[in-house]
């Protein structure tokens, strides 16, 4: 069992967790996730490590309560535990000194932007991050952006927050002033990926995504997770799960990823009627 | 004794005992176990078929050398304990074995009588002793010896690993056993369906494991959460053991086979033994709803039959085994054929697929397959597949299941460079030894044979058992 030992909403459906995890805590590295299991009958669910403390061993996770697995999770408080959480899965991002890099992350996908970010301003790169969200009451990490960034930049879909518009905006706005950018990471929704890497493309710049495909073992032994980069099928979760940008098969992930959409509900609407209230419903409302 | 009573005429006279199994509609709808075991009466009367040969051949014919002669002679005396215990000197899990040993190409195939057809069924007496055993609660926990200091990590929990840890610990050893998954077992956990081997069996062969002292340490992925290395040091163990399995499920290389519905064995198998899928919405993993589905499985060996008939199971509507090669090269036990035809599952043979297409949502509709005839044998012995052109032809498909084999994980071999591996992936080790190219590293299972046996895995891992108390008594490598 691993213990939870500060749990906070720090956006509607986004907590934050610390977790006790020595052995993963002393491992882990920027970009690289877990598995998550929550008890006995539960689903095993990938998740990035946000951040990790290795003097007190725990892991920090951040998570969006989007289907049941991770609505439930949202529900645990400071002393619960958690049956299984097995990693440092994947490989860790690669690290050096680019230049001038632009991490960038959509929704809760800050949350894995973040520490690549960290690294990157730690081996000496001028970093650029651009941190978007739909509103502004959905912004996540600002102040932990803003401090390893040399410049930071908060956009909402509604602009009431930042700059007015999508992420993709303003990393074209920056290119169209001409800006020099060597390396770029996107993590977030599929099509926000997407279109990060049909704008670095024709400029030939260097771009990686993190991608989150379905998983279950997350060691290789399943090719659940399989993705098409460069034409070839890659294990995400042992292969990435960062990737190229501009050799990955968007499409396919899209269609993988919506395998299970039905059961998927299925699930959330069973588990949103059985339980019953609890003293955080106001930020589980189903959207 | 035994002869006293019977003749080896009046025994030949006797027919070989069946194993009373679940009508094949009745199973065909749930997980129970198909083969009910013999009763001690059957197992009595079946034992008296064994001639007492004076130089047992089914013994050289079994991988681990039971003594097969004397533990029939025990149950026709039907000292039933006796019986187990004397196999037990050579095979920890019988109770598995019996169930799963492919008996007809290793102990039965020497047994004399099979020359007449009807082998002595060693597998299911084997089994029979093995369930009297546990089923009576008169599991013997073996004596531990004094403690030697030393500390041993096991990786991996399949068979190899259980067997070395049981060694090991009878001789006094502190073992830990790391297991990536959250659960025990290995393949017999997430892989051979609950209808031929039940857990129940798995976990109270893991309760004596921890009777013992075994300490067990699950979620931990050695090559990412410890390194070999870090074992060794850091962690402080004398040795290591890595009996990791072969758990990387190849695909074909051909279009299609990222469609949703394309699965390989490995996650079609996890999903329901490990993860219970078919108990979504229950459980929380969820698979694809198989009732009413045409459901293909690629590949004829164990792992293929246990996916059609688990398909089954879920109610698809029809279940073909797509093979390359005909029926006499298949490499599933006889017994899983046999039941995977009785239950249903249709043979769609020589025959490979050439393609997977599907609709615009990127699900699985259908598969080119091409059909194939048989030319001279391979490097493997069998008369190699050879495609006839222009013999293409169609099939409509909503779930197809690749088991067409795996090789082992490269994770630990990328991570300790110093561990030689083949050009397969396998682990290169000392035959004798099962010593790996790096100081107090051992390796046995799978990950050395590549996709092979649990009888086989479990005779590596208690030949290692030996090596490694001989190096961490003496420290010579
Ligand atoms: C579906 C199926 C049906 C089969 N049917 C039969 C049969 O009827 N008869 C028969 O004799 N054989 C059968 N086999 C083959 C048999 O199961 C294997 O040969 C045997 O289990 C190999 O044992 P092992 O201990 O080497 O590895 P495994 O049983 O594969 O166990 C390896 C374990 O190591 C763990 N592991 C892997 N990497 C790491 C790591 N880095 N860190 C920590 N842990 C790790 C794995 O999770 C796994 O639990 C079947 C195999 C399959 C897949
Ligand atoms: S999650 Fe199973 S192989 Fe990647």
């Amino acid at each position: 069992m691993f213990r939870i030992v500060e749990a906070e909403f720090t956006a509607p459906e986004i907590k934050r967790f610390v977790i006790e995890a020595p052995r993963i805590a002393r491992k882990r590295r920027a970009g690289q996730f877990v598995i998550v299991r929550l008890d006995d009958k539960g689903e095993r669910i990938p998740l990035t490590i946000a951040g990790s403390d290795p003097e007190s061993g725990t892991i920090t996770l951040i998570v969006q309560g989007i289907g049941k697995t991770t609505k439930a999770m949202n529900m645990k408080e400071a002393g619960d535990a958690l049956q299984d959480i097995v990693g440092p899965l994947g490989r860790p991002s690669d690290i050096k000194h680019y230049g001038v890099t632009v991490s960038i992350g959509g929704g809760v996908g800050t949350a894995i932007a973040y520490p690549t970010a960290a690294a990157l301003k730690e081996a000496g790169n001028y970093v650029i991050t651009i941190n978007g969200a739909r509103s502004r009451e959905f912004v996540i990490l600002e102040e932990e952006m803003a401090a390893v960034s040399d410049e930071a930049y908060i956009t909402t879909d509604d602009g009431s927050y930042g700059f007015h518009g999508l992420v993709t905006d303003k990393l074209q706005e920056l290119l169209d002033q001409g800006r020099r950018i060597d390396f770029v990471l996107a993590v977030g929704p599929v099509p926000m990926m997407k279109a990060v890497a049909d704008i670095t493309r024709p400029y030939g710049i260097k771009t990686m995504v993190s991608l989150n495909p379905i998983m279950i073992d997350g060691t290789g032994m399943c090719g659940a997770c399989r993705v098409i980069v460069g034409g070839q099928v890659k294990f995400a979760c042992v292969d990435g799960p960062e990737f190229d940008a501009h050799e990955v098969d968007f499409e396919n992930l899209m269609c993988r990823n919506k395998a299970y959409a039905d059961e998927e509900r299925e699930a959330l609407a069973r588990f949103l009627k059985e339980r019953r209230p609890q003293p955080h419903d106001s930020a589980l409302v189903v959207k | 004794m035994i002869e006293k009573r019977l003749t080896t005429r009046e025994r030949l006279r006797i027919h070989r005992h069946a194993m009373p199994e679940r009508d094949p509609i009745e199973r065909r709808s749930n997980f129970e176990e198909v083969n009910l075991g013999y009763t001690p009466e059957l197992a009595i009367a079946e034992a008296h078929r064994c001639l007492q040969c004076p130089k047992p051949t089914c013994e050289d014919g079994c991988p681990v050398n039971i003594h097969i002669k004397e533990f029939i002679g025990r149950i026709a005396e039907g000292d039933f304990l006796g019986a187990v215990r004397k196999i037990k000197e050579d095979n920890i899990l019988p109770a598995v074995c019996g169930r799963v040993c492919p008996q007809e190409i290793q102990c039965e195939a020497a047994c004399v009588l099979s020359k007449r057809g009807e082998p002595v069924a060693i597998g299911h007496l084997e089994r029979f002793v093995a369930d009297y055993e546990r089923e009576t609660g008169q599991i013997e926990v073996p004596a531990i010896q004094p403690s030697t200091g030393k500390r041993i990590a096991i990786v991996g929990s399949g068979p190899a690993g259980l067997s070395c840890a049981n060694d090991l610990r009878r001789w006094g050893h502190e073992v830990t056993v790391f297991e990536a998954l959250h659960d025990l077992g290995g393949v017999l956990a997430y892989g051979i369906p609950e209808f031929r081997l039940p857990k129940e069996i798995v976990h109270k062969e893991l309760d004596c494991l921890r009777h013992m002292g075994v300490k067990f340490e699950t979620d931990v992925v050695i090559g990412q959460t410890f390194t070999v290395d870090e074992l060794l040091q850091e962690e402080g163990y004398d040795a290591v053991f890595l009996g990791v399995g072969a758990g990387l499920p190849w695909f074909m290389g051909i279009p299609g086979e990222d469609l949703v519905g394309v699965y390989s064995a490995n996650e079609f198998l996890i999903r329901v033994n490990l993860m219970r899928a078919y108990r979504f919405p229950d459980y929380d993993t969820p698979m694809i709803d198989l009732r009413g589905k045409n459901v293909a499985v690629v590949g004829a060996g164990n792992t293929a039959m246990d996916a059609a008939r688990t398909a089954l199971r879920l109610q698809a509507k029809n279940t073909c085994i797509i093979y390359r090669r005909s029926e006499e090269e298949m490499p599933a036990r006889a017994e899983e054929i046999k039941h995977a035809k009785d239950e249903g599952v249709k043979f769609v043979l020589l025959v490979n697929p050439v393609e997977f297409t599907g609709d615009e949502e990127g699900r699985l509709k259908a598969v080119k397959l091409i059909r194939m005839r048989l030319g001279e044998p391979d490097a493997s012995g069998r008369r190699r597949p050879i495609p006839i052109e222009g013999s293409e032809f169609v099939m409509e498909l909503d779930v197809a299941i690749i088991a067409i084999g795996s090789s082992p994980n490269p994770l630990i071999a990328k991570t300790t460079p110093d561990i030689e591996v083949s050009r397969k992936g396998t682990i290169v080790v000392d035959e004798a030894t099962m010593k790996t190219s790096k100081q107090g590293v051992f390796a046995g299972g799978d990950v050395v044979s590549g996709g092979a046996t649990v009888i086989r895995a479990m005779g590596a891992g208690r030949k290692a058992a030996r090596a490694i108390h001989e190096y961490v008594m003496t420290d010579v490598w």
